[in-house]
């Protein structure tokens, strides 16, 4: 019956979780959906533009969830695949008028291609190794962005400006509100095949090499393919979100995806619980709003005060939004049984 | 007994020939040759360091011999990567559990599994209908296993937090899921007091007829090397040091002197 069963133990350098325990309950998940879905008739449009951020900051950091809760690796590179899924919708949508819809999934197939390939060298390292390769993709990103023979298509420093669609089939709907549901319906759709990924054989491959490459191996697991496997479903999603990114914001340049952006990607899932894939969505939640509390409490040092509560958070509950739900699991369970 | 004898004439399952493995300076294994007839249970005994582990090493292709040839029902495996030596139907446990700690128990045997289906991310993301029919058949082999390794009751728990000897049990379980043909076993009785050693025997002997496997098996304990192999192999800083029944090579001089020689250290 519960959703998050078992008790948070100490573990080694990645904090993993037992499958039965990386996904919501049935109940649950439909009390988050239903929320999700009527929200956005009771709020403002910036709210919903931010509601929007949160869905896709959720996505992205599913999406390293994937590659370091399932498979073990690190990434500190996400960004890097961010941005080629924001660039890719935006040179489709502009450049050759693409539907905006259609850019996803194309977007999807070439960071896909992207990750794996990265996912070959990256194959020789591993943990703060691979960490600091990641970083420097990461690092090199925005500047290959900014190239001169890429000008013509990527639009140099100044980037790209991105049209916002309208609700489809004449509905009376604002353009926020609209890339809103689209959003939701991309991102549902994702967290239930990334679900079943998880869960399948592929899953169980990805979660055995990150637990003993050696027994995995031996079991017949390819632990080269499924680690380079691993990458490429990352960075397909992280493109994804790139792109939906790029038509929420209406806008990419080369500095919007630097460094700062992997690290926040990085922050959301430890906040959220490595391995906890609805952590993801709480994950986002804090990059997107503790920033802002933080300049609301002191405008001057705001990155010190964000600091601080990020040291709470981790102090408090080392494994994240995860841990609370099973402190909270637990706490209900207590007073039914009274 | 009668069908390892039967076996005798006909061509090895398996076949060490002349094996040498160097780390460094050590020499690990020094030419080492030996045959596995099918339904054999084949006790590889020796001393600390004699290389024991060092062979099961090589056997899963995870050390590279530096001369010799392993066959596998007459062909080379030192071509093979080490994930493609599962298929062939050579599965293995190891001497200091390697489970995956963070999954559950059910999971482990799954993926002993891997190896006997297949699938790939899309159609697994997708659940599409035929993977989901090697999913209900690989459930159905897992519980099996469980069942007849009575494991059924902590089935859905994971196995970082399981004793021992529990754990031991879940590698063998994780070894049958993928029906191997041979069976490595090293140290099974590793932690296991005299009774559970006692039983371990009884089931290793029940593999092998149930499940017509044919099992290499590395252990101290004598007792149980003698009372339930066919065939003994001695090694001893690399080197075979006898081989035969078990009453002959537990009278051997050689072997005698090895133990007892260790002893003294
Ligand atoms: N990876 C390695 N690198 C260097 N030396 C090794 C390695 N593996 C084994 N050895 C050495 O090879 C020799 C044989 O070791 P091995 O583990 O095969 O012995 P064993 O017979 O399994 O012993 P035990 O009964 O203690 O398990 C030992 O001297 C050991 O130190
Ligand atoms: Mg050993």
């Amino acid at each position: 019956m519960s959703a998050v069963e078992e008790v948070v133990t100490e573990a080694a350098a990645v904090e993993a979780v037992p499958k039965r325990a990386m996904t919501l309950g049935t109940g649950t998940s439909l009390l988050v959906l239903a929320a999700l879905i009527i929200m956005p008739i009771f709020v403002k449009n910036f709210i919903i533009f931010q509601m929007t951020m949160l869905l896709i900051y959720g996505l992205a950091v599913l999406a390293l969830n994937i590659l370091t809760g399932g498979s073990g690796q690190f990434s500190l590179g996400q960004s890097a695949f961010y941005a080629v899924g924001a660039y890719t919708t935006a040179v489709l949508m502009e450049h050759f008028d693409v539907n905006y819809a259609l850019t996803l999934p194309i977007a999807g197939v070439v960071c896909f291609g992207f990750g794996f390939l990265f996912g070959q060298p990256a194959l020789r390292l591993s943990g703060v190794y691979l960490a600091l390769a990641t970083f420097a993709l990461a690092t090199a990103m925005p500047q290959l962005l900014k190239l001169n023979f890429l000008e013509h298509w990527t639009g140099g420093v100044q980037g790209l400006v991105v049209t916002k669609p309208d609700a489809p089939f004449g509905l009376k709907m604002s353009q926020d509100m609209w890339l809103y549901y689209f959003s939701l319906v991309v991102v549902i759709g994702i967290y239930i095949l990334a679900v079943n990924l998880l869960r399948s054989r592929s899953g169980r491959a990805f979660m055995a090499i990150r637990d003993n490459e050696i027994a995995a191996s031996a079991m017949g697991v390819d632990v080269a393919l499924y680690k380079t496997l691993a990458f490429g479903v990352s960075a397909a999603i992280t493109g994804i979100a790139g792109s939906l990114g790029a038509i929420a914001v209406q806008f990419v340049a080369p500095d919007s995806y630097t460094i700062t952006l992997a690290v926040s990607l990085f922050l959301g899932m430890v906040v959220g619980g490595v391995g906890w894939l609805p952590g993801s969505i709480v994950g986002a939640a804090f990059i997107i709003f503790v920033p802002n509390i933080a300049e609301g409490i002191s405008k001057g040092l705001s990155g010190a005060v964000f600091g601080v509560l990020l040291f709470l958070v981790i102090y408090l509950v080392p494994h994240g939004a995860r841990q609370v739900a099973i402190l909270g699991q637990q706490l209900a369970g207590k007073l039914r049984k009274n | 007994m009668t069908q390892a004898q039967l076996a005798q004439g006909t061509s090895p399952l398996l076949a060490v020939r002349d094996v040498s493995v160097v780390f460094g300076g050590i020499v690990a294994l020094n030419g080492v040759s030996f045959d596995m007839h099918k339904g054999q249970i084949l006790g590889l005994i020796g001393p600390n360091g004699a290389g024991k582990t060092t062979l099961f090493n090589c056997l899963s292709r995870l050390y590279q011999p530096s001369s010799g040839d392993i066959l596998m029902e007459g062909a080379s495996i030192l071509t093979r990567p080490p994930h493609r030596i599962a298929e062939i139907g050579i599965g293995r446990t190891f001497q200091n559990v390697a489970l995956f700690p963070n999954l559950s128990v059910m999971d482990n045997v799954r993926v002993g599994a891997h190896s006997k289906t297949s699938s790939d991310i899309i159609s697994d993301s997708l659940r599409l209908a035929w993977v989901r029919r090697s999913e209900t058949d690989v459930n159905k082999k897992v519980h099996e296993i469980l069942a007849y390794l009575k494991l059924e009751d902590v089935a859905h728990t994971v196995v970082s937090g399981l004793p021992f000897g529990t754990q031991k049990r879940v590698e063998l379980a994780r070894a049958l899921a993928a029906d191997p043909k041979i069976l490595l076993l090293d140290e099974p009785a590793g932690g296991l007091n005299h009774e559970e050693v006692y039983v371990l025997g009884d089931l290793i002997r029940r593999i092998r007829d149930d499940r017509h496997m044919t099992v290499l098996l590395v252990e101290h304990h004598m007792g149980l090397v003698m009372s339930i192999a066919d065939h003994v192999v001695a090694l001893n800083f690399g080197k075979k040091l006898a081989e035969g029944t078990p009453a002959q090579v537990q009278v051997d001089p050689d072997v005698i002197k090895a133990y007892l020689g260790s002893k003294d250290q």
